[in-house]
């Protein structure tokens, strides 16, 4: 069964507290990766590879630029 | 020595090492005796024939954020934890950025990153590696990282000579003050290289203790029944300042970094030279350096670290280059050998033994091997006299480099 998106976002906020520090608490799908959470691009690589092994999901250099909002990610992994 | 020329000071120390998280308590542990050896448990034992190794006492990812942590190589993390303790113990001069320079190295640099980092392209791709794996594995990545943290831009420089980087990186910090490049060097060396492939070629050469039954005796320094060195990990690091900056901010002041002798054996690429003469030239250049003689050195921290060939060869020429008279210690046989982190962790316990009139003493020494003529410091820790006195560290490495560090006492 595929995970929800409440499951997606807590997994997401879990690797982007490890990777960056951030509270999982203010990872929420509103907030834009540069702006609000002031993630840089070799970040979002670490991010990427890290949902990679959490989701079984691979987010290729190409589609990576255009995940500008942590909702991007969502939709994203849920294809 | 010219009389005007730039006097460099020790301001800040700072170590983690196997016998303690910082300074403090790794000198602590010196003065009682402790060995920081232990047998290993991990998963690549079975496949290597020597069974343990001188861990950390502190785990660095105990103290740095994990967001850190995750992103250096073991090496930068030691590096980093012992730097953040010398600069706060230095006071954290406020100096100016192109004034503050770095040079600390490592033997092997970041060899667990590039080791995992094979496995993880070899069995999930090239894009699942981290990108900070460059950053991880080089090894000049120590001396960046503390150089970005402190923001150091006079020249962050990682000087490579296996078991001498450590103390190479002191001698280099030490001419870049007195060639008016920095007012303020943090300088020493780390290494974290207790890793399955790292015993197995040091095994391969020869060099490791096998003494599985009993690793806290496993590194015994001039014993006759000695048998290789034993792998300890850690990072030691000190805050040097010309003697006019540190003054103007009234630092606290521990010693004078006096001298530096450097010389290559030319010799062999990993047997030390039978009759001493590069070690020899490495001492007498550092008493020239520091415009002192053999008689106002009261201690010397040996390289020695328990191989059959290299310990009696050292104090030989201890007793050519300096005489018989210093009391000389090997606090690897409570350590292990850091490789390229024993010129740092070894020149700051040089300083504490300076600063406290203390010399700890070797353990594990149980029967003295023949042709020593030195006063080594065994059994009790013994007392420096009061008065002006200098300090040796001695440290050698594969590849036949030889460094010797005077310090002073302020």
């Amino acid at each position: 069964m595929a995970a929800t998106e409440q499951e997606i976002l807590a997994g997401l906020g879990k690797i982007i507290n490890e990777i960056t520090g951030i509270p999982a608490s203010e990872v929420t799908p509103e907030k834009s990766f540069v702006d609000d959470l002031d993630i840089d691009s070799l970040s979002m690589v670490e991010i990427a590879v890290a949902a990679q092994d959490e989701f079984g999901v691979e987010i290729p250099d190409d589609q990576l630029k255009n995940l500008k909002t942590v909702k991007d990610v969502l939709t994203f992994i849920q294809g | 020595m010219s009389a005007n020329r730039v006097r460099v000071v020790v301001t800040g120390l700072g170590a983690t090492t196997p016998v303690g998280g910082d300074v403090t308590s790794s000198w602590t542990a010196l003065l009682a005796g402790q060995s920081g050896v232990e047998t290993l448990t991990t998963d690549w034992i079975d496949s290597v024939p020597v069974k343990f190794a001188g861990t950390a006492a502190v785990d660095p990812t105990e103290v740095l954020p994990r967001p850190e942590s995750r992103r250096l190589d073991r090496s930068e993390q030691f590096a980093l934890v012992a730097a953040r303790e010398a600069w706060q113990d230095a006071g954290a001069p406020e100096v100016a950025p192109e004034r503050l320079g770095v040079v600390v190295s490592s033997g092997i640099g970041g060899i667990s990153t590039t080791l995992s980092a094979y496995d993880t392209w070899r069995e999930k791709g090239w894009n699942r590696l981290s990108p900070f794996t460059v950053p991880m594995l080089m090894p000049n990545g120590p001396a960046a990282w503390i150089g970005l943290d402190l923001k150091a831009q006079a020249g962050v420089h990682a000087t490579v000579s296996a078991c001498a980087s450590g103390a190479e990186a002191i001698g280099h910090a030490m001419d870049m003050i007195r060639a008016g490049r920095a007012d303020v060097v943090v300088a020493g060396g780390t290494e974290a290289a207790i890793h399955g492939l790292n015993m197995a070629a040091f095994a391969a050469a020869r060099a490791m203790s096998t003494r599985n039954d009993d690793p806290a005796a496993a590194s015994r320094p001039w014993d006759r029944a000695r048998d290789g060195f034993v792998l300890g990990e850690g990072a030691g690091i000190v805050v040097l300042e010309s003697e006019e900056y540190a003054k103007a901010r009234g630092a606290r002041i521990y010693a004078y970094c006096a001298g530096v002798g450097y010389s290559a054996d030319a010799h062999h690429i990993t047997q030390p030279e039978p009759e001493g003469r590069g070690i020899i030239m490495a001492m007498t250049q550092s008493l020239t350096d520091a415009g002192i003689s053999g008689l106002d050195v009261k201690h010397v921290n040996a390289h020695a670290t328990s191989t059959p060939a290299g310990d009696v060869g050292e104090v030989q020429a201890v007793a050519k280059a300096i005489g018989t008279h210093p009391l000389v210690t090997s606090t690897k046989s409570m350590t292990g050998h850091l490789l390229g982190g024993a010129g740092g962790i070894e020149s700051v316990f040089t300083i504490k033994a300076l600063q406290e009139r203390i010399v700890p003493a070797t353990i594990n020494l149980d029967d003295l091997d023949d042709g020593i003529d030195v006063d080594l410091v065994y059994g009790k820790h013994r007392a420096l006299p009061d008065g002006d006195i200098a300090a040796i560290n001695n440290s050698f490495g594969f590849g036949g480099h030889n460094v010797s560090v005077v310090f002073k006492g302020a």
